[in-house]
């Protein structure tokens, strides 16, 4: 495993403890200082500040080392979590989301400074522990690798017996005095499985010898006490060794073991005059050292560059496989789907539709067809987890006290869906916080808590997602709604519309503009971008509301993009399918409800609304179709441009169809969004309904602008 | 090289990031690796592995934390199994902590391969 490979289950851990975090925040604000709680944090801010030195994001390390300093002092009680303290928690934690994501796309690091202030200010000098910034220096000493000392004593005993002595790395001619070194191990030195001749062995690769044995302490054999240690040495090191490298050697040791001097007599370049050795640079034995570790280091030695240019992506699974491959197996069992059900068509047509093995094949098949989506399915986490920070940011902007509620965080769904259901969410998020939401003043005037719902949730519901943002404010205004529409042009001023119609109207184009829209929810998209988006994805928007109680978003999704919910419709001898997600409802149309319209158009009334009739035979080029309304069937459809009412010959079916793309197989066709091959192994074209309904549009609007 | 069989050292730490970081490093210092999730599985593996001539031990862990785990090891009999604490905590009180909790020393995280091989070389006998 390289360390690229371990650098990305390091930022999948940083996920997690982010996630973690998040979860244990919605549990702190609710008032509960629980002390595993506050430790939890403690513990994954700790965890990402080890591993973000590890792999030299020192920016994030000394971040999260602030940030580490104040949840200490708060995990050890010596801080009092105040909502005002929580605040700064969160707001760094917040920060410390952006450090991780810049350190994992090799992106521009946040401006942390004010946040790093707030930090210490907080902390109120409670903290005098300095930032450790950036990974452990490389050693200043060249030692020797671990593998070729091993059990081997030899240089240890050579040091022992003055014969052959090291040679001193780099010994120049001003080299500093020499270092003496009383080394006494304590009573205990041995306890806990240490070794203090290993320490010895150490000073002898830092170009140390044995000048001295101690042994005044040394009991009479029968007094010996394995476990106890009797000797000392005295040990001469050359001055050019460091101090810090000689007293690193003893840092498992108690500090009275050992007095480390400077050989005052050695003024004379080492190895000095009083060492009973002398050693000379020239002649000496290569030292053991002669193979660095430096040029031998692995390549964590500077894991950073090691990263650069491969941003890392975010994951969830341990496996992790190439989405080539996954989409090409997606793509086979599509292909088995298809030929079973042929299968099953040609057998039903010998009369031999009725044996087990077809219906074990169509069972088997199924099965691998949803075990193959689940392996594509991420949990709808991978989203929410980003949502309480856009509540956060909001609360400040609009100045409303906000309570998130999640569930089901875990539902999962294809990842294709789980990539773009975020934007619309986002503007669902925060269209319910700016205009669902009362103010605070408005919800204490209402009787309402002053801290506003939203609650956001997702469950799996008959094959598909639904995934409803909702809000416990103030409920579509639906006065103000139908005013609007009416200004706008969408209605006629004297139009009869239902409840559910007035709210739908929210999603009509143009009805919401930048001249209406705040900074919040605004961003340059309407409601009506968020539909289109969610119909992208094969899905449908809906509303509850009301007035006084509050709004519902609820989204329905499929699974998965590559199979889908479609009508099969025949049109003369072809055969077509439109998908669910765009149909409103189908009908056989009487006289009374149709109405002619310039030469050979028609307008279909339906319930007052007037919705041009779209001969999709026309269209598609179709000869022989039924082109009398009346005797046909017509769908209405809800599209980008409004609706529609696709006149077709007769409803066939209605089932899942898998996908196949027309631009990779064949080329793009305007008016058509896929194809999918039928059970008796025709292709059928999937409609594109946006593109068709937009050809109808000139009819509806002089009808609006005639108002 | 004189070494006859490479020394066997238990890394435990429950971020499998942080165990791959050793291994990788331990790997390089010709050392053979074998691993545990936390103080639980540590002690698990332990029963079940051949006898490690160290074990590192990371102490903010689920389950069993590091502490623990020491006292477990040194109570189950292994009085002079060397063991390296993973600290992030360059302090003299957590280090005396770890101590008196019966490691045999520590490694302050992160660790520069070099620091690694020479805390080693200080305890593995």
């Amino acid at each position: 495993m390289d360390l690229n490979a371990i650098q990305q289950m390091f930022f999948q851990e940083c996920d997690e403890g982010l996630a973690g975090m998040e979860a244990a925040f919605a549990i702190l604000r609710d008032g509960d200082h629980d002390a595993e709680t506050i430790n939890g944090v403690f513990r994954c801010v700790h965890s990402i500040k080890g591993g973000a030195g590890a792999f030299g994001h020192e920016r994030l390390q000394a971040y999260t080392h602030h940030y580490e300093t104040l949840l200490d002092l708060i995990r050890n009680g010596s801080l009092d979590l105040t909502p005002a303290l929580l605040d700064i928690v969160i707001g760094a934690f917040d920060m410390l989301s952006d450090h991780v994501a810049a350190a994992r796309d090799n992106s521009a690091v946040p401006a942390d400074a004010a946040m790093l202030a707030r930090l210490e200010a907080a902390a109120g000098g409670g903290s005098t522990v300095t930032a450790r910034v950036g990974p452990a220096g490389p050693a200043a000493t060249v030692s020797e690798p671990a593998a070729t000392v091993g059990d081997d004593f030899d240089d240890l005993m050579a040091m022992l017996g003055d014969v052959s002595p090291p040679a001193v790395p780099g010994v120049e001619a001003d080299a500093p005095a020499g270092w003496k070194l009383v080394y006494r191990p304590t009573a205990n030195a041995l306890d806990h499985g240490a070794e203090p001749l290993l320490l010895l062995r150490e000073l002898a690769m830092l170009g140390g010898t044995v000048v001295d044995c101690d042994v005044t302490a040394l009991p009479s054999l029968d007094a010996i006490d394995p476990d106890c240690a009797y000797l000392g040495w005295t040990i001469a090191l050359p001055g050019t060794a460091s101090e810090e490298d000689i007293l690193a050697v003893f840092e498992f040791t108690d500090a009275c073991a050992i007095a480390l001097t400077r050989d005052a007599v050695a003024t004379a370049p080492v190895p000095t005059p009083t060492d009973p050795v002398q050693v000379d640079a020239a002649d000496a034995t290569p030292a053991p050292a002669a193979d660095p570790v430096a040029s031998a280091a692995p390549p964590i030695d500077d894991p950073k560059s090691a990263a650069k240019g491969a941003p890392v992506p975010p994951a969830a699974q341990t496996i992790r496989v190439d989405l080539d491959k996954l989409d090409r197996l997606v793509n086979l069992v599509g292909e088995l789907v298809i030929t079973q059900s042929m299968l099953a068509q040609r057998l039903t047509e010998c009369q031999m539709g009725g044996i087990s093995e077809l219906s074990d094949l169509e069972h088997l098949t199924r099965d691998l067809q949803e075990s193959t989506m689940a392996i594509r399915a991420q949990p709808m986490k991978t989203v929410f987890s980003r949502v309480p920070r856009i509540i956060r940011e909001l609360e400040g902007e609009v100045g409303k006290r906000v309570r998130l509620e999640v569930e089901g965080e875990m539902t999962e769904v294809d990842k294709t869906v789980v990539e773009r259901i975020g934007e619309p969410l986002t503007h669902l998020i925060r269209n319910a916080v700016d205009h669902g939401l009362e103010s605070t003043e408005g919800r204490i005037a209402a009787g309402k808590s002053p801290e506003g719902v939203v609650r956001l949730s997702a469950a799996h519901h008959s094959g598909r997602i639904v995934i409803t943002v909702s809000d416990d404010g103030q409920g579509i205004n639906r006065a103000r709604v139908r005013a609007k529409a009416i200004e706008r042009g969408i209605i006629l001023p004297d139009a009869i519309l239902t409840d559910e119609e007035i709210d739908n109207l929210i999603f009509a184009p143009g009805f919401s503009t930048a001249a209406t829209i705040s900074n919040v929810s605004g961003r340059g998209v309407g409601m009506d971008v968020v539909r289109k988006n969610i119909q992208a994805l094969g899905g449908r928007i809906s509303i509850q509301s009301r007035e006084g109680v509050g709004s519902s978003f609820s989204l329905s999704l499929p699974l998965t993009l590559a199979v889908l919910d479609g009508m099969i419709v025949t049109i003369g001898e072809q055969t077509f399918v439109i998908p669910l997600s765009h149909i409103v409802e189908s009908l056989r149309p009487t006289g009374e409800t149709l109405n002619r319209f310039g030469l050979d158009g028609a307008l279909l009334d339906v319930r007052g609304a007037y919705v041009p009739v779209f001969p999709l035979a026309d269209h598609l080029g179709i000869a022989d179709a039924e082109r009398d309304p009346t005797k046909a069937v017509l769908i209405v459809v809800e599209g980008d441009h409004g609706q529609a009412a696709l006149l077709v010959d007769t409803i066939r079916d209605q089932r899942q169809v898998v996908v196949k793309s027309l631009e990779a197989n064949y080329q793009e066709i305007d008016g058509v969004a896929g194809a999918t091959i039928l059970g008796d192994g025709r292709v059928a074209l999937i409609v594109d309904i946006d593109t068709l309904t937009a050809r109808s549009r000139p009819v509806r609007i002089p009808l609006a602008e005639a108002a | 090289m004189t070494d006859i069989a490479p020394k066997t050292i238990m890394t435990v730490d429950d971020s499998p990031s942080m165990r791959m970081l050793l291994r990788a490093a331990l790997t390089d210092l010709g050392y053979t690796v074998i691993e545990a999730e936390d103080g639980v599985h540590a002690l698990e593996t332990l029963a079940a592995s051949p006898e490690p001539d160290l074990l590192i031990t990371d102490i903010n862990m689920p389950r069993m934390d590091g502490f623990g785990l020491i006292a477990e090891v040194r109570e189950g009999g292994r009085r002079n199994l060397p063991i390296l604490v993973l600290t992030t905590e360059s302090s003299d009180e957590k280090k005396q902590r770890a101590r008196s909790a019966g490691a045999t020393g520590w490694i302050v995280k992160p660790f520069h391969p070099d620091k690694l091989a020479a805390a080693i070389r200080r305890v593995l006998h």
